[in-house]
């Protein structure tokens, strides 16, 4: 499975998320910079962390008119995984692909530490690998991510079982039921506050964002490897 | 040539960390009829006079790019003024 890492002017989770496919997942990735016309030969498509454009006007507004995102658009439509980690996630709520918005953490601070989450939808092609509310240990780093959608938006999300995962025990930043991520209604569209790719080698304090990774290669390999 | 002034503030309905810790502070100064702050953003755009319809314009850009409508409200003033 051949992974894009897109990286914006300001992205700085790019090396962590290439790092995680390429040494501990063991699969391909290249970095794809946001000017890129298409994105026909990858698989899977990852959206860094970080700053896009300096987080100037609102995270993720100015990235999301990048000429990549037709492409992340496409492929979208096409139904190939997209994950969006924290910038990404905001990128991909300004860009529509996923309902609702960022606003500042309800501190006002800048969080940075492990968090608990819980698997709240073990039936997505990101998450077939955690066992049901398995309880999983991620680090976060923002300070937008206090995620809002109106009361229509978030019944839907219920009723869709669209809410992936969701802070447990204290909620960092004050996001609407927990929220910390959430997959579009077609199932291929994934994004989250908390950083997998932080999380994919104890030494690194937790390896619990691995499986995330492996189960979007299971999803991959069952759907395109033919067996004999 | 167009001055236009653009104001986007979090909708009524959302809370405004900011809004609320600048009320508290202001609070702490012994200003107690403070009831409500609402941070936002100002913004002054020079627009070049076209065929287009600067209101539908502007509406645009605000619609696309400058607020976030799922949580920010706008509003805006234009004036005509002589180019420098």
């Amino acid at each position: 499975m051949k992974f894009a890492v897109i990286v914006f002017p300001g992205s700085n989770c790019d090396v962590d998320m290439y790092h995680a496919i390429k040494d501990e997942l063991g699969e391909e990735v290249e970095y794809v910079w946001h000017d890129a016309d298409h994105l026909d030969e990858f698989d899977g498509i990852l959206l860094p962390g970080g700053f896009s454009y300096g987080d100037y006007l609102r995270s993720g507004a100015i990235a999301r008119f990048s000429n990549v995102m037709k492409a992340i658009q496409q492929a979208a439509e096409a139904g190939k995984p997209i994950l969006g980690v924290c910038n990404g996630f905001q990128i991909l709520l300004e860009a529509g692909l996923l309902p609702g918005a960022m606003r500042r953490n309800h501190s006002l601070k800048f969080m940075c530490r492990p968090v608990e989450l819980r698997v709240e939808n073990h039936e997505t092609m990101f998450t077939s690998m955690y066992e049901k509310d398995e309880m999983i240990t991620i680090p976060i780093a923002h300070g937008e991510g206090n995620y809002y959608c109106d009361e229509e938006t978030l019944k839907q999300l219920i009723d869709n079982r669209q809410i992936v995962f969701r802070y447990h025990g204290e909620n960092p930043n004050g996001s609407l039921a927990d929220i910390a991520g959430i997959i579009n209604e077609k199932g291929n569209v994934l994004g989250m506050m908390p950083h997998p790719e932080r999380a994919v080698d104890e030494l690194l304090g937790s390896a619990d964002g691995l499986k995330l990774f492996q189960s979007i290669v299971k999803y991959w390999r069952e759907a395109h490897v033919v067996t004999s | 040539m167009y001055k236009v002034k653009v104001y986007v503030t979090l909708r009524e309905n959302v809370l405004d960390p900011q809004g609320s810790a600048v009320k508290g502070a202001l609070h702490s100064l012994s200003y107690q009829e403070v009831q409500d702050v609402r941070i936002g953003k100002f913004m002054e755009l020079m627009i070049e006079k076209n065929d287009r319809d600067i209101e539908e314009i502007v509406r645009d850009m605000c619609e696309k790019l400058l607020a976030n409508t799922v949580i920010e409200d706008y509003r805006y003033e234009i004036e005509e003024v002589v180019a420098q």
